[in-house]
């Protein structure tokens, strides 16, 4: 038995995780599969004491690729920063990429991923043209659009808890350069960081705004749009871009660390950063799509109790009001947030309860400090639930059943899915235990 | 770089044939298990490796077929200037202390047969006019340890004739490259609570590339154990007596 965590260290539970290159013997009688536990609350992990999970980590063999389609199979726990350093400077870029690149193909399928392009290229799960996995009851299946379609649609985005996922074969995009052009926009307050996104998202296939979470009054919700698109050839330099090399965070930071103060200096200093005409040029592609990869283990920061993360998607037509109301009631609580951020979503995706719908997606991190952190996200949820928005499933630890199935009434087709293809309820995580009362 | 690897389809080996192969190098994969060794060849050659990576069967308890094995390698790279060797075998002490076959296997494995496959790999590459023989040891031969006493003693004795062979024969061209990876998370330690320092293979396989380019004879991975066994080779005796770790 080991301790096991997500990307937030909170919660943690005992469970004993099977470690092997050999997916198919560890998946037979396990509980749950899990990658490198990116995914931030209780998504990856087993129930309390319950198990055993079968780690895909090791799990990371190239398995076929055709350089005339695009077409990429490998095992689940190939891990998207390989797939950076072998692919990009091949010319090839993962249709959707999350904000870190250690993240797992399984698991990018498991959370059903956006990234900065979901505006135009939609959910990870929009890439995928075939699964293998290891259905409840043993058998190995491959389903796809034509085969198992329900079963398909129901594990992009299924959490795990569908099967365990062996293979992923997806569809790569051919991108000009490995480069990324890019243009930073500094704006004053949430209005107009609204706008901005809108308009971007016109002529931008990559778009996000980072905000000032603790900015007030005429300038609540500033802050800074960014903008890319792949650079083209003659804009790029001729090498392919190096991997970088990294900092990592040695221990778990004592918590006066992250006061209030703290955050807010540091906001301050990001937003000052930009400056006000805005920047444009080459940049670094991991600099863009995963600026916090550069500080290794950086979740220590928040200490050993941990943080959350909140991700909500709001429907569009009340996205400003409703955005304010979210950025007060944070501002408002004891903590603030580090690193706020704001991303207009496109069309819903083919996972039957994946994250986005049409709409702007707001994500805060807030130290877990116990009740008063329950408090905050109760009230932000119900703000969430009386707009028609839902929350991230990848990234909760705390909504109770209730209020998520309010919010997201399509888990009960999704339930039933699950449920013909494992009646007897043998996969399982303290995520379903806590929302879908298995 | 053309190399023969034996132990590249798991663990440690897995990440180091991978780094290798994504910077173009030429592989041929030796090992017990046929179906894995191609699932691995198809990897490395979809990770970049040089040409067509080819598999020959070589199980370390059957000293008679290694000769065989370094031919056919030999002839599909046409000459090779690197061997390395990741595999081997590994047992609690309380299952080696309880279980003499299993015992006296391990110690065949890890001590004898590596050795006489080294053997082969060093007459090889002596004849070629050198080349770079990359072994796999442990931290547990540094200092006899309670959990360890089995395996280690197995990895001192290696790690004792790799030294010994780049005393004699690095001026005639082979550069011996000793491994000692400290707790590393794969398949081989699943199961047991990983100590503070504990590596990733990928950390690991950069580590080791590194050192076999420069041809560095002693690497510790990660690097801080090099540091930890300093101080644990400099506890008293009577010290080690109290330690369970």
């Amino acid at each position: 038995m080991a301790e096991l965590m997500g990307w937030g260290r909170f919660p943690r539970v005992e469970g004993l995780e099977l470690v092997s290159e050999d997916l198919e013997a560890i998946s037979r009688g396990a509980i749950l599969s899990r990658g490198l536990g990116r995914s931030y609350g209780d998504a990856s992990l087993p129930p309390q004491g319950q198990g055993p999970v079968a780690s895909t980590r090791l799990a990371n063999r190239l398995l076929a690729f055709n350089g005339d389609t695009g077409v990429l199979r490998a095992e689940a726990g190939f891990c998207l920063a390989d797939f950076n350093s072998l692919f990009l400077p091949l010319g090839w870029a993962s249709p959707v990429t999350p904000g870190t690149r250690y993240v797992s193909l399984g698991g990018m399928v498991a959370s059903d991923v956006h990234g900065k392009n979901h505006h135009v290229a939609g959910c990870f799960g929009e890439h995928v043209r075939a699964l293998r996995m290891r259905v409840a009851d043993g058998r190995i299946l491959d389903v796809s659009e034509n085969q198992e379609p329900e079963l398909f649609h129901a594990t992009l985005g299924g959490l795990g808890l569908t099967g365990h996922l062996l293979e992923v074969e997806f569809v790569l995009e051919k991108v000009p350069s490995a480069w990324v052009w890019a243009e930073n926009q500094q704006v004053e307050n949430f209005s107009e960081l609204i706008a901005c996104l809108r308009e971007a998202s016109d002529t931008w296939p990559m778009t996000v705004a980072w905000v000032d979470s603790l900015s007030k009054g005429d300038a609540l919700g500033r802050g800074i749009v960014m903008k890319g698109r792949w650079a083209r050839p003659d804009q790029a330099p001729s090498q392919a871009p190096a991997s970088k090399s990294a900092f990592s965070v040695p221990l778990d930071f004592p918590e006066w660390v992250l006061s209030k103060t703290s955050v807010q200096l540091f906001n301050r200093a990001y937003f000052c950063k930009e400056g006000k005409s805005g920047k444009s040029g080459i940049v670094h592609p991991y600099a863009f799509f995963y600026p916090l990869d550069r500080l290794q283990d950086w979740n220590r920061i928040y200490g050993r109790r941990g943080f959350i993360q909140y991700q909500c998607v709001i429907p569009k037509q009340d996205a400003d009001e409703i955005g304010k109301q979210l950025l007060k009631t944070l501002a408002a609580s004891d903590e603030g947030s580090f690193l706020s951020v704001v991303k207009d979503c496109g069309r819903q995706g083919k996972g039957m309860i994946s994250f986005p719908m049409p709409g702007i997606s707001l994500a805060f991190d807030v130290p877990m400090r116990g009740d008063s952190t329950r408090a905050l996200v109760r009230k932000l949820n119900e703000i969430v639930l009386e707009a028609g928005g839902r929350i991230y499933l990848a990234k909760d630890a705390l909504t109770s059943a209730e209020t998520y199935r309010a919010m997201d009434p399509r888990w009960e087709a999704w339930n039933g899915v699950r449920r013909q293809w494992d009646p007897d309820g043998k996969l399982r995580s303290a995520l379903s235990v806590r929302l879908f009362g298995d | 770089m053309k190399v023969v690897f034996l132990g590249a389809t798991k663990g440690m080996g897995r990440a180091l044939a991978q780094k290798m192969a994504a910077r173009g190098d030429a592989l041929v994969l030796l090992g017990r298990d046929a179906k894995s060794l191609e699932e691995s060849a198809k990897d490395l050659e979809l990770r970049g490796a040089a040409g067509c990576v080819h598999t020959g069967l070589c199980d370390l308890t059957r000293s008679d077929e290694f000769a065989q094995a370094f031919e056919s390698a030999h002839k599909v790279l046409e000459g090779f200037d690197c061997v390395v060797v990741t595999a081997g075998a590994f047992d609690s002490q309380d299952v080696l202390e309880a279980d003499a076959a299993a015992c006296q296997r391990l110690l065949d494995i890890n001590f004898t047969r590596t050795i006489l496959f080294c053997e082969e790999a060093r007459k090889r590459l002596l004849a070629q006019g050198g080349g770079k023989l990359c072994v796999f040891s442990s931290v547990a031969g540094e200092r006899a340890r309670k959990p360890v006493i089995l395996y280690g003693s197995t990895k001192a004795g290696l790690t004792y004739y790799l030294e010994g062979l780049d005393h004699k024969y690095h001026a005639l061209g082979l550069e011996v490259i000793t491994v000692k990876p400290g707790f590393v998370n794969t398949g081989m330690t699943a199961g047991l609570s990983p100590p503070p320092f504990a590596g990733e293979p990928e950390g690991v396989a950069t580590v080791v590339l590194a050192a076999i380019d420069r041809g560095r004879p002693v690497v510790f991975a990660p690097g801080v154990w090099c540091w930890v066994m300093a101080l644990i080779r400099s506890l008293p005796r009577a010290v080690m007596r109290r330690l369970n770790f």
